[in-house]
Order: structure tokens, then C-alpha cells, then sequence
């Protein structure tokens, strides 16, 4: 164990290297940040982050497209043979199992985004076994709320936030 | 193979240059005295072939970089314009768009050449390790390229391949909003996508840069598959033998690439590409162009997003590990019966995955393309690992000139008789 005889005390030249060094790399850091994160949404893409919509004109059986960040918001006016199915489906049968009640807040609309959850294709309407939504890419399918039933999508079509401002407007984000 | 240059300059220009530089001496002996095994067939010229594609897209893609505009709004009608007033416009752009289809058809021969004489094999692990690299550069160049003219299917296109990140566990929807630069493919994500699509085949050329490097380090592979033994009775010189043969079969290509440009220029192009993109409809049927089919074919067969995503890409980094996969110590198929029938169904495999990743996913043909994803990863998992120890090869010939020169003198002799 000779070395371990010779191996002498950190001195002042190791502090000075190893703090250097460190403060490098919070430098490196620093510089890298920026150039990483300019690639995030913007200031005016986060500026659009809300859109109002009138549902007044929407006739039952309708499904109206809104465009809310850039992407497809499915609002839908359902049917009550639409709603019944809805929630009379045992949630053991469900992928992503969430109620019927749970997804809307007024029963007659539904409010999703219109983004497969699979890879992003925007869903055709009224299609599909539970003539809920059929996503031509992968052909995966939706039910009348708007939930996984069959296809490779992992996930309900997602709810965005909204609310009602008035019985015949909505704001959607 | 490589070693100090032999070159010697005639000129005194040329004289004072080179011992100053010897950058001639670098060509000289990269491309003039270099040694080619004498046995090499057409199979060889595959390489300057790419390294033809790439330098035209990259004067193409310059050229049409002068007129295109990278915005949502304008982009689409800037494709127009280029076609419609751009002096020579549309010579340029389809030289651009089937430049890419022969682009993927020589780098898919050259790499079944690879897997078929065995030319992953040691010394060349590191060689096919850098060309794996470029194929998936390449690839993700394509991607970004064909998102640009922002026809529907280019906005699809873009939406399908960027959503692929969001299967990763907790992170992967804001990796995909950090991609987008909103929360959905935009203005902002076509302007990097063009950023990005000018810079890779820069990166692809310092690529190519270290795979012939390489190269010329453990020499090339040759059909037979047996090493370079005697510099002298093995080889012959690069210019003219390989320059020549190089020259002969570009000039065949160009023949395959002008017919593709004249005659049927929007044969690889999707119809639905003539929309402009809208965020709130996809086209009835998406599909990637040609080259990645079998890929979208493995990615829809596998019922699970994560496993299906993981899959995909598998298919591709499992090339990495052919040179350890296959463990044989015979490298060219010619020699090895057993490999040879598998390495065919090998082919007809990625060319039925190719054909199921074009059709509509019926039941039917899913359960195809299961089959086929399991051929497919079985060829590399199983068959390769098992024939390594198993396969009883034929014998192989003592050296190249072995193989090549008493056949040749065979032949002499018949003609003589």
C-alpha cells in the first residue's frame, strides 16, 4: 500500500480546480437552457389559450369542430339515444374507465379535443361501431362520450377545460 | 490499406502544395492507388451511387431553399410558385422529391448487399455502425422534407411521426409540445422542420465522411467474403478498375432517375398532398412514402401504443447488432446455403411488411402484419444466432484471386480448345 502512503492532502490548487469546474458547468448550463428551451411554446401561441363559442345553433345530433390552440375541439349535441348509451356502459368493459357523467358537465354536450390519442389524427365523427368516433389512421374507436372502446389509442378522447358562460356559450380553455 | 501516400507530385506547384498540405496525396491514395479487391461486383458501385444522391439532393435542396418560404401561411403556394414561375422550378423540385425515392432504393440495395455478404462482419462492426447511423439520419431527413410542401398528408405525416414521443412515460406530452412549439403541429413547428431539414444532410456528409474512413481502413468486403491475403495478386487499383465500373453504373441510374423525372415525376407523390394541410381534418388514409412503409407496417400491427412505438424503432436499431447477432465466421451468403434461403425470405418479409404498410389495416391483414413483424424480428433474433453455429457451409476459397483467376483460366482454356 505504498500509494496509499503517498496520496497527499487536498491542497488549495484541487478547491481552486474542482470549484472551477463547477461553476463551469453552471456556466455550460446557463447557455444550453436558452437554446433548449426556445423551442417551447411562445408567448403569443400561450396568448391564445382561450376561445368562446356559440353552441346555440348547434342542432341536436350535431357535431360542431372548433379550432381552440391550434387543434380540433369537438363539440357535441347529443341525442338522448347517444346519452342512454353512454352511460349505461358497465365500466369494467372500459380501457380508460371514467363515467359518463364524469366527461360532461351538461348532458346533452359533450365537450373533447379532437386529437386521437393514439398519434394525433383528428377522429370521424358519428363512425365506428358505438357510432361514437373512428380515427382513420390506426382505426381506433370511440363511443358517444368520447371513450376508447377498441383500436391501439391507450386513452379517452381528453376533456378540455371549459365552462359555460351562458346556457348558450361556452369558453373553452 | 491505408499507410503513408506513395504520391509524388509532378509539378513544383504541386510539390510545394503537398508538403505543405498533401491533401492530393489523400485523393491520390483514397481514390486513384487505393486497392479493390478484384472480385467485386455491381453490388459495389452502390456506394458512389449514394454518394452521388447525396450531393445532388444537397444542390437541389439549396436551390429550392432560394424560393421556398418556411410559413404555414405561404408555404403551400411557395411549392406553387416554384412549379408554376421559378425558371426551371419543377426540374428542380421533382430532381428533388424522386432524388429522394432513388436515394432510399440505392441505400436499401446497398444495405441488403451488407446483410447478404456479410460485410457487418469484423473488422467492419464500426463501418456498419456509422451507416446505421446514416440510414436513420436519412430517414429522419426525409421526414422533415416531406412535412415542408404542407400538404394535408404533411401535416399528418407530421402529427402521426411527432406523437410517436408522447408513448413516453410521463414526459412524452411535453417533449411533443417542446417538438411542436405549440400544443399541435404549426407555423412554429414547420419553421424548425425547415431549419432542421437543411442542417442533417450537412451532418449526413460528415457521416459519410467516417464510413469511408473506415472503410479505407479495414479495405472493403467482396462477394466471396474472404480477406485481402496478397495486396498484389488480391487487388487492383481503384482508378481506373473501380472508377470506371463506379462511372458505368451511375450513368445506368441517372438513366432510372431521368425516366422517374420526365416520365411518371408524381409517381411517388400522394394525391392528398395537392390539399393544403388543415388541423381539422386528416386524410382518409394515411400513408408515409415508400421507404418507411414497413416500419408503419410494424407500428400498426402491435395493438399497444408503447410496445408499438418501441417496436418501430427497434426495427431499425437492430441493425446495429447484426455484426454480434451473427456470430458465422463464413461472411458471404454465397458460401453459406442455409442463410442464403432465409436472407430471401428476409426480403420477401420487408417487401410484404412494405405492401400491408400501403393498405387500409383490415383484420385480415393485421394479423398478416404480426406475422410478418415476428418474421421479421426473427430473422435477426433467431435464424442468425441459430445458423451461426449450426449452418454447414460450404468450403471456402483460399484467397480472392483463389476464387476468381483459375476460372479464368478455365475459361481460356475452353475459348483456346
Amino acid at each position: 500500500m505504498a500509494s496509499a502512503a503517498t496520496v497527499e492532502a487536498p491542497n488549495r490548487r484541487d478547491f481552486l480546480f474542482l470549484t472551477a469546474g463547477a461553476v463551469g458547468a453552471v456556466g455550460v448550463a446557463a447557455v444550453v437552457w436558452p437554446l433548449v428551451d426556445q423551442m417551447n411554446p411562445d408567448a403569443s401561441t400561450l396568448a391564445l389559450a382561450s376561445t368562446e363559442v356559440d353552441i346555440g345553433a348547434i342542432p341536436e345530433g350535431q357535431i360542431v369542430t372548433v379550432k381552440w390552440r391550434g387543434g380540433p375541439v369537438f363539440i357535441r349535441h347529443r341525442t338522448k339515444k347517444e346519452i342512454e348509451d353512454a352511460e349505461n356502459v358497465p365500466l369494467g368493459e372500459l380501457r380508460d374507465p371514467q363515467t359518463d357523467q364524469s366527461r360532461v358537465k351538461k348532458r346533452e354536450w359533450l365537450i373533447v379535443i379532437g386529437v386521437c390519442t393514439h398519434l394525433g389524427c383528428v377522429p370521424l365523427g358519428q363512425e365506428g361501431k358505438y357510432e361514437g368516433w373512428l380515427c382513420p389512421c390506426h382505426g381506433s374507436i370511440y363511443d358517444t362520450s368520447g371513450r376508447i372502446r377498441q383500436g391501439p389509442a391507450p386513452l379517452n378522447l381528453a376533456v378540455p377545460e371549459y365552462a359555460f358562460l351562458t346556457d348558450t356559450r361556452v369558453k373553452i380553455g | 490499406m491505408s499507410g503513408p501516400s506513395t504520391y509524388v507530385p509532378k509539378s513544383a506547384i504541386g510539390r510545394w502544395f503537398e508538403s505543405r498540405l498533401p491533401l492530393m496525396g489523400l485523393v491520390h491514395s483514397s481514390f486513384v492507388a487505393y486497392p479493390v479487391p478484384r472480385n467485386l461486383n455491381y453490388m459495389w458501385t452502390f456506394g458512389a451511387i449514394l454518394s452521388f444522391m447525396l450531393v445532388a439532393q444537397i444542390v437541389t435542396g439549396v436551390v429550392l431553399a432560394m424560393h421556398y418560404v418556411p410559413s404555414a401561411t405561404e408555404a403551400f403556394s411557395s411549392i406553387n410558385h416554384i412549379m408554376r414561375d421559378v425558371n426551371y422550378g419543377w426540374l428542380v423540385r421533382y430532381m428533388h422529391t424522386n432524388g429522394a425515392t432513388l436515394f432510399f432504393l440505392a441505400c436499401y440495395t446497398h444495405m441488403f448487399r451488407g446483410i447478404y455478404y456479410g460485410s457487418f462482419k469484423a473488422p467492419r462492426e464500426l463501418l456498419w455502425i456509422i451507416g446505421v447511423v446514416i440510414y436513420f439520419l436519412m430517414a429522419a431527413t426525409a421526414f422533415l422534407g416531406y412535412v415542408l410542401p404542407w400538404g394535408s398528408m404533411s401535416f399528418a405525416g407530421a402529427t402521426v411521426i411527432t406523437n410517436l414521443l408522447s408513448a413516453i412515460p410521463l414526459v412524452g406530452t411535453a417533449i411533443t409540445y417542446w417538438l411542436w412549439g405549440g400544443y399541435a403541429v404549426g407555423d412554429p413547428t414547420l419553421n424548425r422542420f425547415f431549419s432542421l431539414h437543411y442542417l442533417l444532410p450537412f451532418i449526413i456528409v460528415g457521416a459519410v465522411g467516417l464510413h469511408v474512413w473506415a472503410l479505407h481502413v479495414t479495405g472493403q468486403n467482396n462477394p466471396d467474403g474472404v480477406e485481402v491475403k496478397n495486396a498484389e495478386r488480391d487487388t487492383v487499383a481503384f482508378t481506373p478498375y473501380a472508377t470506371i465500373k463506379d462511372v458505368f453504373a451511375l450513368s445506368v441510374w441517372l438513366i432510372i432517375y431521368a425516366w422517374l423525372i420526365f416520365y411518371i415525376p408524381n409517381y411517388v407523390l400522394d394525391a392528398d398532398n395537392s390539399n393544403i394541410a388543415n388541423p381539422l381534418a386528416t386524410p382518409a388514409h394515411v400513408v408515409p412514402e415508400w421507404y418507411l412503409l414497413p416500419f408503419y407496417a410494424i407500428l400498426r400491427a402491435i395493438p399497444n401504443k408503447l410496445m408499438g412505438v418501441i417496436a418501430l424503432f427497434a426495427s431499425i436499431a437492430i441493425l446495429a447488432f447484426l455484426p454480434w447477432l451473427d456470430r458465422s465466421p463464413v461472411k458471404s451468403a454465397k458460401y453459406r446455403p442455409t442463410y442464403r434461403f432465409f436472407f430471401w425470405v428476409f426480403v420477401v418479409i420487408c417487401i410484404g411488411l412494405g405492401w400491408l404498410g400501403s393498405q387500409e389495416p383490415t383484420e385480415g391483414l393485421t394479423l398478416i402484419a404480426r406475422f410478418l413483424t415476428v418474421g421479421y424480428f426473427g430473422f435477426f433474433l433467431v435464424i442468425m444466432p441459430l445458423l451461426s453455429f449450426t449452418e454447414k457451409t460450404k468450403p471456402i476459397p483460399a484467397s480472392i484471386a483463389d476464387a476468381v483467376l483459375p476460372k479464368k483460366a478455365d475459361a481460356t482454356a475452353a475459348a483456346q480448345a
